[in-house]
């Protein structure tokens, strides 16, 4: 097992309580759990299975009560905007060409050309082999080059090869690596496989951000969702992100629910704030708002960042479009006004 | 800014605009009259009384005030239906007219909601998520007991036992009523219902759905008024049965009342309930657990989770998990789609919580309270949590019916046992583990007539729901809900 990091114990505040009496308790109260350095596969099983369990019912019922938020006005223009600028606009097809990558970063990089006010995204996400055509078009714009990697989406390859993935991705340029989990290894047990994998590649990408995918959809249940995401988090992840895209069931508000909690605590507990990333079937602003309502009343602001927020998405931006269109106008636009890709 | 500087960041940064329902949704008249044989009409004295919005004091509507005369007026009503029209319908005549008020409820919901909120004080996320869906839940499970009734395990064809009369609390107008209507009717009941004085108006509302439904004349009749309307309800010679939900004061009462009398009676009355926390709790859903079971309804709840008794070792860890979410409820306008924690109902309530919790801090109880801004005028309190609680205050064996949350620890199974069966009361209980045979042992153990795992504040029709010792007696909703209105 490769070993990381040190151990380390920070002191998380509360929000500030009204003091009511002497009697209030003015001292704010800590949490002082340190997160070790992992050094056995025992020792991580050990830390997994320490964490408290999640309870399906209920994590599903409040992920249906944040959903009944109603966001309207200036608030839902800010959103909108917010939402923009978090967006991996994202295209993972066998048939991507130098042509298509063009178009998306040209979109990227001024979603709308009538209004310049409009954020850029946050990065474009390719295969690896069309990082360096994307890293040419962006040219010194802020958009991020992000590149999926370790055999995407399937991650069945070897370790070998999945290093060598995301050196040659990394080498043409990418800015942030999405890498897999190995969810074979997870299921059956192998989590110092998957660790271990974690902080190889994290380690193979040098500067660039690691994102890792838990592919959520494979692991079933709200207890494999968040122990494997202490798992990315401890190898050294930037970002948790939930699924490929590429299999039935993808983000979904609970499981991102579970996943922010997740990076709460080890925030808490560990230090590093991690990101999450939502990725798969998000097409409307209505659903994009009720992840930005998770954030904010999961993690707080915190997390209202595209440094700590993305979602990984294709026609969702043309719908953010629209709709601020909508809030600024009255009205709605024909989908025609706004370029496909 | 560092991460962890990043990390101490607040909560709800996203800032949310105003996203009030309108208040014209209640279409609210301005004065209304008794319920009585189909119409409405002024009371015998043409007394009146104002109903207000507590969140800014402001009257809704003047309401007519029962005296014992109207009151007789509704009884008599009531018994001219019960013996010439609704004892002489079928089961499934009487179903038909269940089903047609719950779908109009159904259909009235925004406005029933709007009202419920505006004569209460609760969120409108509530009426509209809870209140309203459930009120109309009741009536359509009940519709289907109707013309099964040789079916619900009391014998063949069992009969009603007449003329209902039914008093009804404050914190759930129109499903309460719901609850004591629906199963009265479907037994072949007929009823005279009595709202609460705080809060008359979604019964008056379910009145012309009602008429709308073209419900015989007299099968239902609604007196509003104050105490003494419910206790000339309570003493006229000709009502059957007295069923009552609200205060174990007023519950003795009328129990002495009814006492060696022919009227059978059902309580549901007061509670003090225990949300037991043990050390394997899945601990995110606890903490929202913990919140609905005490913040839900401004914790004007009989079945609230009032007492927190949370294992020693992990009673730090959930308290200021705990303390963190409070801080984040959002208490405000009640008609705001997106307020958690409304009014308080009343002034007198108000006055009630303020004087519990003063007993807190002078009992030396730590205090923690919600930051958060109360407006200026209506009945407000802000959402507290009392650290450090003995099992001998009185913040701990009273019920303070509001947002106000008192957290004991234990250090076993049995202690945590002995300290939630520690009470007069007995409606409700949580219990919060991932491993079922614990669960299972204590919830054997509890004494309370509702037991919940791994949940709170959960209500279905299907599901009986009543408590003991002074909790009350009887049970409402299920086929246990039928036993209450037959004569078996």
């Amino acid at each position: 097992m490769a070993a990381r990091g040190v151990a380390s114990v920070v002191q998380v505040s509360t929000a500030p309580l009204r003091l009511v009496t002497e009697q209030d308790r003015s001292v704010q109260i800590a949490a002082t759990i340190a997160v070790p350095t992992i050094e056995s596969e025992a020792q991580l099983k050990a830390l997994l299975t320490s964490l408290s369990g999640v309870d399906a019912v209920g994590a599903d019922a409040r992920a249906a009560k944040l959903s009944t938020r109603s966001i309207k006005k200036s608030t839902k223009l800010a959103a909108i905007e917010m939402a923009i600028s978090m967006v991996d606009l994202t295209t993972l097809e066998g048939a991507d060409t130098p042509g298509r990558v063009t178009s998306l970063c040209t979109k990227a990089m001024r979603p709308d050309p009538r209004d310049l006010t409009i954020p850029s995204v946050a990065a474009v996400c390719v295969y690896p082999d069309l990082v360096a055509h994307a890293r040419s078009v962006l040219g010194s714009s802020p958009v991020a080059v992000a590149s999926v990697a370790t055999s995407f989406p399937s991650g069945r390859a070897s370790l070998k090869v999945k290093l060598m993935d995301v050196r040659d991705a990394v080498s043409a340029g990418a800015d942030e690596i999405d890498m897999v989990i190995d969810r074979g290894a997870f299921l059956s047990g192998r989590i110092g496989q998957v660790f271990d994998e974690v902080v190889a590649v994290k380690e193979a990408c040098g500067e660039a951000h690691l994102k890792v995918i838990l592919e959520t959809g494979e692991l079933v249940t709200y207890d494999n969702v968040r122990r494997a995401s202490w798992i990315a988090m401890l190898g050294g992840a930037d970002f948790i992100k939930t699924s490929t895209g590429k299999v039935t069931v993808n983000a979904t508000l609970p499981v991102a629910l579970v996943m922010l909690e997740a990076v709460r605590d080890f925030a808490e507990t560990a230090g590093p704030t991690v990101g999450v990333k939502v990725a798969g079937g998000i097409r409307t602003t209505k659903d994009a708002i009720r992840y930005l309502v998770l954030v904010n009343e999961t993690v707080g602001s915190t997390w209202l960042t595209p440094n700590k927020f993305r979602f990984g998405a294709s026609s969702l931006l043309n719908d953010l479009l629209m709709q601020r269109l909508k809030q600024q106008r009255g009205t709605y636009v024909r989908a025609d006004e706004f370029s496909a890709d | 800014m560092s991460d962890r500087q990043l990390a101490n960041s607040q909560l709800g940064s996203l800032e949310y605009d105003p996203a009030p329902e309108s208040a014209a949704i209640a279409k609210l008249k301005p004065s209304y009259g008794l319920f009585i044989d189909g119409e409405f009409s002024d009371a015998a004295s043409h007394g009146q009384f104002a109903t207000i919005n507590p969140a800014n004091e402001e009257t809704l509507s003047m309401v007519a005030q029962a005296n014992a005369v109207d009151v007789d007026r509704a009884v008599v009503s009531a018994r001219h239906a019960y013996d010439k029209v609704w004892s002489k319908t079928t089961g499934a005549q009487r179903s038909k007219y269940l089903f047609r008020i719950a779908r109009l409820i159904q259909e009235r919901s925004r406005e029933l909601a709007v009202v419920e909120t505006l004569d209460n004080g609760k969120p409108i996320r509530e009426s509209r998520d809870v209140d309203i869906p459930l009120a109309a839940a009741h009536f359509f499970y009940y519709a289907g007991w109707a013309d099964k009734l040789d079916h619900a395990g009391f014998g063949p064809n069992p009969k009603p036992l007449g003329v209902a009369g039914q008093i009804i609390p404050w914190n759930f107008p129109l499903l309460m009523a719901a609850w004591k209507l629906a199963p009265a009717l479907a037994a072949g009941n007929t009823c005279v219902l009595k709202p609460a004085e705080t809060t008359p108006l979604s019964a008056l509302v379910l009145a012309e759905i009602l008429q709308q439904a073209e419900l015989p004349l007299g099968v239902v009749n609604i007196v509003t008024g104050d105490g003494s309307t419910g206790a000339a309800l309570v003493d006229h010679p000709d009502v059957d049965k007295i069923a009552f939900t609200g205060s174990t004061e007023v519950g003795r009462m009328i129990q002495q009342r009814t006492a060696a009398s022919h009227k059978h009676l059902t309580l549901e009355l007061g509670g003090k309930g225990a949300n037991i926390v043990f050390d394997d709790a899945p601990i995110d859903e606890m903490i929202e657990g913990i919140i609905d079971g005490i913040f839900f309804n401004q914790g004007h709840v009989c079945c609230a989770g009032s007492r927190l008794l949370v294992q020693e070792s992990v009673a730090d860890e959930v308290l200021r998990r705990l303390v963190r979410r409070v801080e984040q409820l959002r208490v405000g306008d009640p008609l705001d789609k997106n307020t958690d924690v409304g009014a308080i109902n009343s002034a007198a309530q108000l006055l009630r919580i303020r004087e519990l919790t003063a007993f807190g801090e002078s009992e030396g109880a730590t205090r923690y309270t919600s930051s958060c801004e109360l407006p200026q005028k209506g009945y407000w309190f802000a959402p507290t949590v009392f650290a450090d609680v003995a099992q001998s205050h009185r913040i701990a064996r009273e019920e303070i019916f509001g947002p106000v949350l008192s957290v004991l620890t234990f250090r076993t199974p049995e202690e945590a046992v002995a300290k939630a069966n520690n009470t007069n009361y007995g409606l409700a209980c949580g219990i919060w583990s991932e491993k079922g045979s614990r669960t299972l042992w204590v919830a054997e153990r509890l004494r309370a007539g509702v037991i919940w795992a791994n949940t709170y504040n959960r209500f279905d029709p299907t599901s009986p729901f009543g408590g003991m010792r002074e909790s009350g007696f009887g049970r409402e909703g299920g086929r246990h809900g039928l036993e209450a209105y037959l004569n078996v």
